[in-house]
């Protein structure tokens, strides 16, 4: 493993590599669309199960937003690295001589353009749907915007430990959600701050750190998972 | 010649080192923890003997809770040891992903179900000392939240390890996700705790002010070390079990049996 060379420059390869799963992404547009359609499903079952009544649906909506794109995350994150890990691709970039990191890397980035991103697109249509006052929506953006890329960070190590499992999808909630915890807390407090009235820069520097950090860490975390996975 | 003179001098090693080198033979390992394992328990019996006995029947009742408190001698000892539990285990997974060494590997995977029993007692603790206190089982408190948001790692560490069949392989990823778990335990608890300010203003505190007389001190610090070696006997005997199994067919296991140890 230590002794190949890598082919190519590490920004070649860590452009080809995530133009190549966007690519695969877009080929496979159904699948593309089964977390989206989800989030959708998910969040419309709230009025119905709590009731229609405008006040309450405003004061859940950032807490109810947020949990869907956790399921939704979720969902999406067996996908990963999974038809890599499958078809032997995954075996491959260990040997390339390539840092696995910088190639987790590249797949956490197309992994949040696909699925992370659409949630923050759609988030508009969301908060109408659940009342959400109109002031916030730019907060609840930000929130989505700064948070969701740390899902699919923290995501893929759990996606790295479990991959090697069949049926790794159940345990990946279990491994993952509770580390989710702090950037729910942290989010929805921004949005409910700001429909308060009160500040709330001060949670979206919370949600930067938190993506600061989890985008130095979580790399190398999840290309260590990977390796004893592919061991 | 040279070859005849390295062999008879081995290179000197420092008496620790050697020591930490023979800890690493399962064989040296399994008489070593069955060793100090009945002293554990017997520390630890003695311990909470007296612990118990001062609980219950020297310590006098609280101006405010009356004989209810004295779940604290349970519920604090226990809550202590399963946040300690999963510390030990990270730096036992940690050792074990750095040197790779057996030993440690399984030290760490037999913490994760103690660990979690102790966060299990914890909360039934908590709920049933909520019960006359709050009036209620369950309070979303940030001590009681962050307790079962550490009851979920644990599970996650156990399921994990439970999920892969090869051994080794489960043990490596289990210490992988207790690390990436007590990275993110502290930021998780202090969340948690700024959490419970947010939305309720002031916090419910079991131990108002933690203005504890010292007379109702002693008894818990006993406790919290009894079982502190509760966690050691239990871990040592887990970890000598699961080796056994592991080496089920391996000559130390065999020689153990024969001299019927």
């Amino acid at each position: 493993m230590t002794g190949t060379l890598p082919t190519g420059s590490l920004s070649g390869a860590f452009i080809a590599l995530v133009r190549r799963d966007l690519l695969l992404a877009f080929r496979r547009r159904t699948e593309l669309l089964f977390p989206v359609i989800f989030l959708l499903v998910v969040i419309s079952l709230f009025p119905l199960g709590i009731g229609p009544g405008p006040q309450l649906l405003a004061r859940i909506a950032p807490g109810v937003i947020w949990i869907a794109a956790l399921l939704a995350t979720v969902i999406s994150l067996d996908g990963l690295f999974r038809s890599d890990f499958e078809d032997g691709t995954l075996e491959q970039f260990v040997i390339s001589g390539h840092p696995l990191t910088l190639i987790a890397l590249a797949k956490i980035l197309t992994h949040w353009l696909v699925a992370g991103l659409p949630i923050v697109l759609l988030s508009p249509l969301l908060a109408v749907w659940m009342n959400l006052p109109s002031g916030t929506l730019g907060v609840m953006v930000a929130t989505l915007l700064l948070g969701t890329p740390v899902l699919s960070l923290i995501g893929s190590i759990g996606v790295g430990l479990t991959i090697s499992l069949k049926r790794g999808g159940q345990l990946l909630s279990l491994l993952v959600f509770p580390l989710y915890v702090p950037i729910l807390i942290v989010a929805t407090a921004a949005v409910m701050a700001a429909a308060d009235g009160l500040p709330y820069t001060q949670f979206l520097g919370l949600l930067v750190a938190g993506l600061v950090t989890s985008l130095t860490l979580a790399p190398f975390a999840a290309a260590a998972a990977l390796k004893i996975s592919l061991s | 010649m040279s070859n005849e003179k390295a062999i008879t001098t081995p290179p000197r090693k420092n008496a620790l080192v050697l020591f930490i080198h023979k800890l690493g033979s399962p064989a040296y390992f399994y008489t070593f923890a069955g060793r100090f394992i009945p002293w554990f328990w017997a520390i630890f019996l003695v311990l909470t003997a007296i612990g118990m006995y001062q609980a219950f029947f020297v310590v006098p009742a609280d101006y405010q809770q009356g004989q209810s408190f004295r779940i604290m001698y349970l519920h604090v000892p226990a809550a202590w040891m399963s946040m300690l539990g999963y510390i030990v285990m990270a730096v036992f997974g940690f050792i074990a992903l750095v040197w790779r060494i057996r030993i440690v590997e399984i030290l760490a995977i037999s913490c994760a179900p103690v660990g979690a029993a102790f966060t299990a007692a914890t909360l039934i603790a908590g709920s049933l000392w909520g019960r006359p206190t709050w009036g209620t089982y369950w309070v979303w408190d940030a001590r009681l939240t962050s307790e079962l948001v550490l009851l979920f790692l644990y599970l996650g560490v156990i399921g994990l390890y439970n999920a892969i069949d090869e051994p080794r392989k489960a043990a490596r990823a289990a210490c992988l996700l207790a690390l990436v778990g007590a990275v993110n335990l502290p930021i998780i608890h202090y969340s948690v705790k700024w959490w419970n300010t947010l939305h309720q203003g002031s916090s419910i505190s079991l131990l108002g002010g933690s203005s504890i007389d010292s007379s109702m001190l002693w008894p818990l610090l006993i406790m919290s070390i009894a079982v502190k070696f509760y966690f050691g006997a239990n871990l040592l005997t887990r970890a000598r079990v699961r080796l056994l199994e592991q080496d089920l067919r391996k000559g130390w296991v065999r020689d153990i049996v024969r001299e019927g140890r």
